[in-house]
């Protein structure tokens, strides 16, 4: 609570909240507030020479080349963004954490492999791995949110292990052991819990990378597969349109960038907040 | 020095090494067949498995594995399923599109991240750094291809001062360096004013001010060359992270680099040249990361090499 009042007194993370609370209302709501159903062809959605409207009274955000409402479009669009992002960012830093605070507890053996296979990671270009496999394997949402998890997982695994090996360390563990308690009673009740300020850091940087990420694969036509509707492929399939039509653009990228931007402002704040260590300067 | 080094290049062939098995085991789990890729929807069985058998895909999962690396070790990347050439030679074609690009970008990223991270120090906690610092946080959230089409659209298709896409004059090199530029920017200004700000408020700085020297002179000839250490070991990551969206930038402006075969390869499951341009991106992540290491110490004597 404290934690989300201090949240709420920065500007900056205060705007976050709200367009992201915006964009969450937006998603939740599409099937009873959006105007017009997202896959559906309208005839009054194109011009007699049969192009994609501009925005008008009708269509707020204007039409795109088959004459669906672009509105509702973005707004089932967002559905499918920000599941896509909660599912595969979540996959991600359970991931992260679960190979870090084993690397970091275990160490030895078995933690030197775990790290060294994240260095090797670390060395992988990512978005070029992540284009390989949705393209290679059939895009489906769920392949997609796993190809981003695949890809999305190092950086909160480095971080959990630093943290952890230095928990390790201390006389309270030591303690903990020298009273008979187990590893995973140790793992679960005395070293997690120190990492819940990562794991909530983290859980809300990284849906912005996973956006970006989901909006990017379907950009290429590799992410989530048309007529179903996300940002990134509303922009594919009219990619080829944009200078007529650029409001096509426009808007699905408006929604990408505003999303990432919010959950980039809050996970800094946050990281402020819980982490007075790291605090920005200045 | 010469012992760091060793050690590090032995560091570099392993991860080569794991990133060259990792990548062969994924293609391989996946359910992509290249040889009915190559063979066309029509053909026969028959076809399909003498087509494997003469790329040596029929083999074992192992023997095809040491097969390349094999190959690896001679510097010989293998033959392209669908070109029928060798992929170093496809790769090496492509080199020169994609450094132009990347050292116009990265230039670009210099020249706008740099010296708006000089402003937002110099006048800090005015209107003009929070403009600036919430500029850059929004670049750092855009996509690509959603910064490279609002370009397009605003300079190629509207103003017209620049080419839709393609390559060979010095203008088609504009928009996509400008794409990069823009995007890589916000991390260079974040880290430049940051350290600024630092470097500003150390004592040397103030004697300089106390000294007399004009102010503009204090910022960029005292102050400035200290604060961009930071910035030399980001050049090393951003090569990185420049490698890894290059496919994005090549296709949108249809830029004949490693990013465009690498895409076109995709396409066609044409698993060497993927292969190959993985590996060549991840030998850039390492090399510039160990430059960054290797040159830090010259730029600043207080940092030693272990």
């Amino acid at each position: 609570m404290r934690v989300f009042r201090e949240l709420l007194r920065r500007p900056l993370a205060l705007f976050g909240v709200v367009i992201i609370l915006l964009v969450l209302l937006l998603a939740l709501s599409a099937p009873w507030l959006a105007p017009y159903a997202p896959d559906e062809q309208l005839f009054e959605g194109l011009s007699l020479e049969g192009a994609p409207l501009p925005p008008n009274a009708q269509f707020w955000l204007g039409t795109d080349t088959l004459g669906r409402d672009l509105l509702s479009r973005v707004m089932y669009g967002a559905r499918t963004s920000l599941l896509i992002g909660l599912v595969a960012n979540g996959m991600a830093v359970t991931l992260g954490l679960l190979v870090g605070m084993t690397a970091g507890y275990a160490r030895g053996v078995v933690g030197a492999i775990l790290m060294r296979f994240t260095d090797l990671m670390m060395a992988f270009p990512a978005l070029l791995l992540a284009i390989v496999l949705a393209a290679l394997l059939r895009p489906s949402l769920w392949i997609v949110a796993l190809v981003i998890a695949l890809v999305n997982w190092v950086q909160v695994a480095r971080i959990a292990f630093t943290e952890t090996s230095a928990l390790a360390e201390r006389d309270f563990i030591l303690a903990e052991r020298s009273l008979g308690a187990g590893h995973a009673r140790i793992v679960g009740l005395h070293i997690a819990p120190h990492l819940v300020s990562t794991a909530i850091v983290w859980g809300t940087l990284g849906i912005a990378t996973t956006v970006l990420l989901e909006a990017t694969l379907s950009f290429l036509g590799i992410g989530v597969q048309p007529p179903e509707p996300s940002w990134g492929n509303i922009i594919f399939e009219s990619q080829s349109y944009f200078t007529a039509a650029p409001w096509l653009v426009f808007f699905p990228g408006i929604a990408i960038l505003l999303t990432a931007l919010s959950f980039n402002l809050v996970g800094d704040a946050l990281r402020d907040i819980l982490d007075p260590t790291q605090r920005g300067r200045g | 020095m010469a012992n760091y080094l060793v050690q590090r290049l032995i560091q570099t062939i392993l991860i080569l090494f794991g990133i060259a098995a990792i990548t062969f085991l994924l293609l391989y789990l996946v359910p992509a067949d290249p040889a009915v890729q190559i063979a066309g929807r029509s053909a026969t069985a028959q076809t399909v498995a003498n087509i494997r058998r003469e790329l040596g895909l029929d083999q074992p999962l192992a023997t095809q594995f040491l097969r390349y690396l094999g190959g690896l070790i001679h510097g010989d990347l293998g033959r392209s399923y669908a070109q029928k050439t060798e992929v170093m030679t496809l790769i090496a074609a492509r080199i020169p599109a994609t450094i132009t690009l990347m050292v116009a970008g990265i230039a670009a990223e210099l020249a706008i991240g740099v010296t708006l991270g000089v402003i937002a120090a110099v006048r800090r906690n005015t209107l003009l750094d929070r403009i600036v610092m919430i500029a850059s946080f929004t670049t750092i959230s855009a996509p690509q291809f959603l910064v490279a089409l609002l370009l397009l659209y605003v300079f190629a298709a509207t103003l017209g001062w620049f080419p839709m896409s393609g390559f060979g004059s010095p203008a088609h090199v504009v928009l996509p360096a400008l794409t990069l530029g823009i995007l890589g920017a916000g991390w260079y200004a974040r880290i430049v004013r940051s350290t600024m700000i630092d470097v500003l408020n150390q004592d040397y700085v103030r004697t300089a001010k106390a000294k007399g020297v004009a102010p503009l002179r204090v910022v960029l000839r005292h102050a400035l060359p200290n604060a961009l250490l930071p910035v030399v070991a980001m050049i090393g990551i951003d090569i990185g992270q420049f490698m890894a969206g290059l496919v994005v930038v090549e296709a949108v402006f249809g830029w004949p680099g490693i990013g465009q075969l690498a895409w076109q390869a995709i396409q066609q499951v044409d698993i060497p040249i993927i292969m190959g341009v993985t590996l060549v991106s991840a030998l850039a992540i390492v090399i510039g990361n160990l430059l960054a290491d290797l040159i830090a110490p010259f730029i600043d004597p207080r940092i030693r090499l272990r």
